[in-house]
């Protein structure tokens, strides 16, 4: 039963992408009422099939790598219904749901809902941090859109080669200053994700906490060099990329190794 | 009833010919005249058509003739042998309402998707309603027009992008910058382009404006017109690491900004996007400045480019309109033909007693 939610999710995604795409090829992109609505129905169902699955397991479904990959989808869209029609970022919709699409059609095909032969015993604080890194990954995951967003407006400004895309996204400046906040999000959540990893109880991996250090040094990089002026808008765009794709990396790594599945 | 459309536009006539019909006629002047039971007269600068409903058929010449204002012009209309017979076009029934849809779209327009069209069809609508000349098949004919126009806006890319070099700068600004309220602008050289594209900017928000040119005077005075300030000539390259819009339109016969010179200028600035227009032929500024990061510059020819992409974009969109306006052209005839009397009683016409129109003659 919740994984048919799930599906029903996927394909009210996976419609905003369809609809993006359709009406880009005919020049006539609206994004602002059917992608917001598809992302907004998705985000539902994903709500239910995560509720569902927690009520089964009677903790937070964050137990193994499909429950990660659906948790991480839901705080894309989750911050992506909160920054999107605020920012008036409606085109983040048309960016955000091929991600989410991806995240979840992999969760459900490749064979990685495998469930503890246990019942897992509640620990808050590890709950509290594995769900909060997750949503950090959320805002830096829509960070990077935003940064592909404004590497796209970027280069067609430069090319004088505007296309009907380009009437659609946002200014660029109010595309930086969305991009500024979502990594500020994303860096004070992740630092609390690591800060709750030590309360946990249970000793941390070194290779874990030496790669989640990383990444959060190289967020606490960008936002430095941003904030110091030391890096163009364009370069902090790109970095956004960078630093998700690493922070997806240690993701895949903490939950592949079997992190997951085994904890307490 | 038979609706009808005469005219002469852009594509059919020179201004030399408009303008010859470009008088002062009033649509009760058609009514009279040319004995039509309504009449509007639709007049701008590109286009003059009279869009009637009669009884019997009125002639081309007829309607000429009311249009032209001139006692002169009239009898050369008659006199003038049939190959240079003004270039009027006429559409009757469904073509005449198909017409009409176009046109309120803006996609008869000269350039394509411009939306001023609108806005002077609903004035002559609004003239002929207030003079009693147009009556309930025009009525009906005119508020479908307009919804037309209104869906295709919508539904279509028509209207999308900038179609002249002044209104491709300001909204290229817009583009980077979001806000032009809070961006600081240099106009170098006080030319007459540069007043249009500073004046542009202005309309748009834009409100610390700094000129400076090699004329003090000339300086003064176009600072004056957009309520900027002036700035002696030889201070212009230290406003470059404050401002956000430089435009620049000098006679000079080598580029004033060149990579070697705005590169350290920009490294204190490095997280504010700098736009150059530059409008001046020899151009002011060398083409390499536009690889610094977070440059963006454009000179005419480049947008004069967008302008043209954004003419292509808009041209691509013809065909959706056209279905659109298909689509309601047919309903329009179809639902005219049904009976104008019934669905007058819920307009602010009453019915004027009038058969339906016949299907025949539409």
């Amino acid at each position: 039963m919740d994984r048919a939610l799930l599906i029903i999710s996927t394909i009210c995604f996976l419609a905003a992408v369809v609809h993006t795409v359709v009406e880009l090829r005919a020049g006539v992109f609206r994004p602002v009422r059917f992608n917001f609505f598809a992302v907004g129905l998705g985000f539902i169902f994903q709500t239910a099939f995560l509720s569902m699955r927690g009520h089964a397991l009677g903790r937070c479904p964050i137990t193994n790598l499909f429950e990660v990959f659906i948790f991480l989808a839901w705080s894309v869209a989750a911050i992506y219904m909160l920054v999107g029609p605020g920012y008036r970022l409606s085109l983040m919709g048309a960016f955000t749901a091929p991600l989410v699409v991806v995240l979840q059609v992999f969760a459900l095909i490749a064979p990685i809902d495998i469930r503890h032969p246990v019942k897992l015993p509640a620990n808050p604080w590890l709950e509290f941090h594995a769900s909060i890194s997750l949503v950090a990954y959320g805002a830096f995951a829509l960070a990077c859109i935003a940064g592909v967003m404004y590497l796209v407006q970027e280069r067609q400004l430069k090319t004088h080669q505007l296309h009907s895309i380009f009437y659609h996204l946002p200014p660029l400046s109010d595309l930086f200053a969305a991009i500024t906040r979502l990594l500020w999000w994303g860096f004070v959540l992740y630092t609390l994700g690591i800060v709750s990893g030590f309360f946990t109880g249970h000793p941390l991996p070194r290779l874990q906490v030496v790669a989640a250090i990383a990444v959060w040094l190289l967020y606490a990089a960008i936002l430095q060099g941003q904030h110091l002026r030391r890096l163009a808008p364009k370069r902090v765009a790109a970095l956004c990329i960078v630093g998700f794709s690493a922070a997806l990396t240690l993701l895949w790594g903490i939950t592949f190794t079997a992190q997951m599945p085994s904890l307490p | 009833m038979n609706l009808f459309c005469v005219g002469l536009s852009h594509h059919t006539a020179n201004v030399e010919t408009r303008e010859r019909f470009a008088g002062h006629t009033e649509p009760d002047c058609i009514l009279r005249s040319a004995g039509c039971a309504e009449a509007l007269l639709l007049r701008t600068c590109n286009r003059v058509e009279v869009y009637g409903a009669s009884a019997r058929r009125v002639s081309t010449d007829e309607i000429a003739r009311c249009l032209m204002h001139e006692a002169g012009s009239v009898s050369a209309i008659t006199d003038r042998p049939h190959s240079e017979a003004p270039p009027f076009y006429r559409y009757e029934g469904g073509k005449c309402v198909q017409h009409l849809f176009r046109v309120a779209s803006g996609l008869d327009s000269m350039v394509v998707g411009e939306t001023e069209i609108l806005g002077q069809t609903k004035k002559a609508y609004e003239r002929a309603r207030a003079s009693g000349a147009a009556g309930p098949y025009l009525h009906r004919l005119f508020q479908r027009a307009f919804r037309v126009a209104k869906q295709v806006r919508t539904h279509t890319e028509i209207t999308r992008g900038s179609v002249s070099v002044g209104s491709v700068a300001v909204d290229l600004a817009h583009r980077i910058f979001g806000q032009l309220s809070n961006c600081k602008v240099l106009v170098l050289g006080a030319g007459e382009t540069s007043e249009r594209t500073a004046r542009a900017l202005v309309s748009r928000g834009a409100s610390d404006l700094r000129v400076s040119n090699r004329s003090s005077d000339r300086a003064h005075d176009l600072a004056q017109l957009v309520g900027g300030r002036a700035i002696p000539f030889e201070e212009w390259p230290e406003q470059c690491r404050e401002i956000d819009i430089l435009i620049t339109s000098t006679s000079s016969e080598t580029p004033l900004l060149t990579l070697a010179n705005l590169e350290p200028m920009l490294r204190d600035r490095i997280d504010r996007p700098l736009f150059i227009i530059d409008i001046a032929v020899p151009r002011d500024v060398d083409p390499e400045v536009n690889e610094l990061d977070g440059v963006y510059l454009y000179d005419i020819d480049s947008l004069q480019s967008v302008a043209e992409q954004s003419l292509a974009l808009r041209r691509q969109q013809i065909a959706a309109a056209e279905t659109i306006i298909a689509e309601h052209v047919a309903d329009f005839v179809d639902s005219i033909s049904r009976g104008l009397h019934r669905a007058s009683k819920t307009s602010e016409h009453p019915s004027v007693g009038e058969a339906p129109l016949r299907t025949s003659e539409l």
